[in-house]
């Protein structure tokens, strides 16, 4: 899989926030095996009291880092949001969240283009956080993004994919653009449906920090992502009505004691 | 002068936003905004504060 220029062989993007300890994270990311995490920004505390030593930990596990605009609800919000990231944490990468609505956290696509025209203009390697909208898509391609990252079901909701055919008619629309399923994720079986329908790779945080053991859960999603990848690229089955028979019937034995034949 | 520091209402000398840093012991990897702009490291020494401006000041934190 490649994003932008970085070639990754992992298909799971993890988050940072919500972990019992800094160090339990750093026992997640290892466990998933993941090799690109998401950060944030926060207010800084006077005097420098504010560092809970997340920061050094995290950038001792040689991961990549991926910051984020969480929280912003405005293009310009955004764009400021993304130029500090690019500030403090030395790379162009930027997840781009431009949020529209408090109780659905559902992206502004709106705001978001605009955002990420500006932010591709100006160097940066946009991960633009979006809808299945296939317009909004062809919009967010023409602002420069390489990459998009459509829903799976609301942050934090962990209810899987919502809308599972729209989000196969987008894999089917942009056949060579990375996908990567964006939030909504809850458990290891729905990140294996995403790398089944064809997506690249699936970013999740809560349903591993709030698990009741994260570093285990953190195991089993990078091999879900991992067993559905390969599942999709050994081609899986296609849905049939009615049952066919798995064992040959030819040649069975007739032993003359009724049956349905 | 009053500017809004991170959000709450603070009186200051300064004439810079190098100064607000400095004399709040702000430091460590920071990125600062003014009135809802990026301002580079470089251009704090530079960059006059006004009364009523508003002032952020972030750092690294955890997210999704």
């Amino acid at each position: 899989m490649q994003l932008y220029d970085v070639n990754l062989s992992a298909r799971l993007l993890l988050g940072t926030a919500q972990y019992p300890s800094p160090v339990v994270l750093t026992d997640a990311i290892a466990a998933s095996g993941c090799e690109v995490v998401t950060v944030s920004l926060r207010r800084e505390t006077a005097n420098g009291g504010g560092t809970n030593g997340f920061w050094p930990l995290l950038q001792a596990t040689g991961v990549r880092i991926l910051p984020n605009t969480a929280g912003c609800d405005s293009a310009q919000e955004a764009i400021t949001t993304a130029q500090m990231a690019r500030a403090i944490f030395g790379t162009n990468w930027i997840k781009l969240e431009v949020i529209g609505n408090a109780d659905t956290l559902q992206p502004d696509p709106f705001a978001l283009v605009e955002a990420a025209k500006v932010l591709c203009a100006d160097g940066f390697a946009v991960f633009p956080y979006t809808t299945e909208d296939l317009i909004v898509a062809d919009r967010l391609l023409d602002a420069g993004c390489r990459v998009l990252m459509p829903w799976g079901a609301p942050i934090g909701s962990g209810r899987g994919l919502r809308h599972v055919d729209a989000l196969t008619s987008m894999r089917g629309h942009f056949p060579d653009v990375p996908l990567i399923i964006d939030a909504g994720i809850g458990a290891p079986s729905q990140a294996a449906q995403v790398m089944e329908i064809g997506f690249d790779a699936v970013l999740l945080n809560t349903a591993v920090a709030k698990a009741g053991d994260p570093v285990a859960m953190a195991r089993a999603f990078g091999q879900a992502a991992g067993a559905g990848r390969l599942a999709f690229e050994a081609g899986l089955m296609p849905p049939r009505d009615m049952a066919v028979p798995s064992t040959p019937v030819l040649g069975m034995a007739d032993l003359g004691l009724g049956g349905l034949r | 002068m009053r500017i809004d520091l991170n959000g709450i209402p603070t009186e200051v000398r300064a004439v810079h936003l190098a100064d607000v840093l400095t004399a709040f012991g702000y430091r460590g990897a920071l990125a600062t905004a003014l009135n809802g702009r990026f301002i580079p490291a470089a251009a704090r020494l530079t960059t006059v504060l006004h009364d009523g401006d508003r002032v952020e000041v972030l750092a690294q934190m955890e997210g999704g």
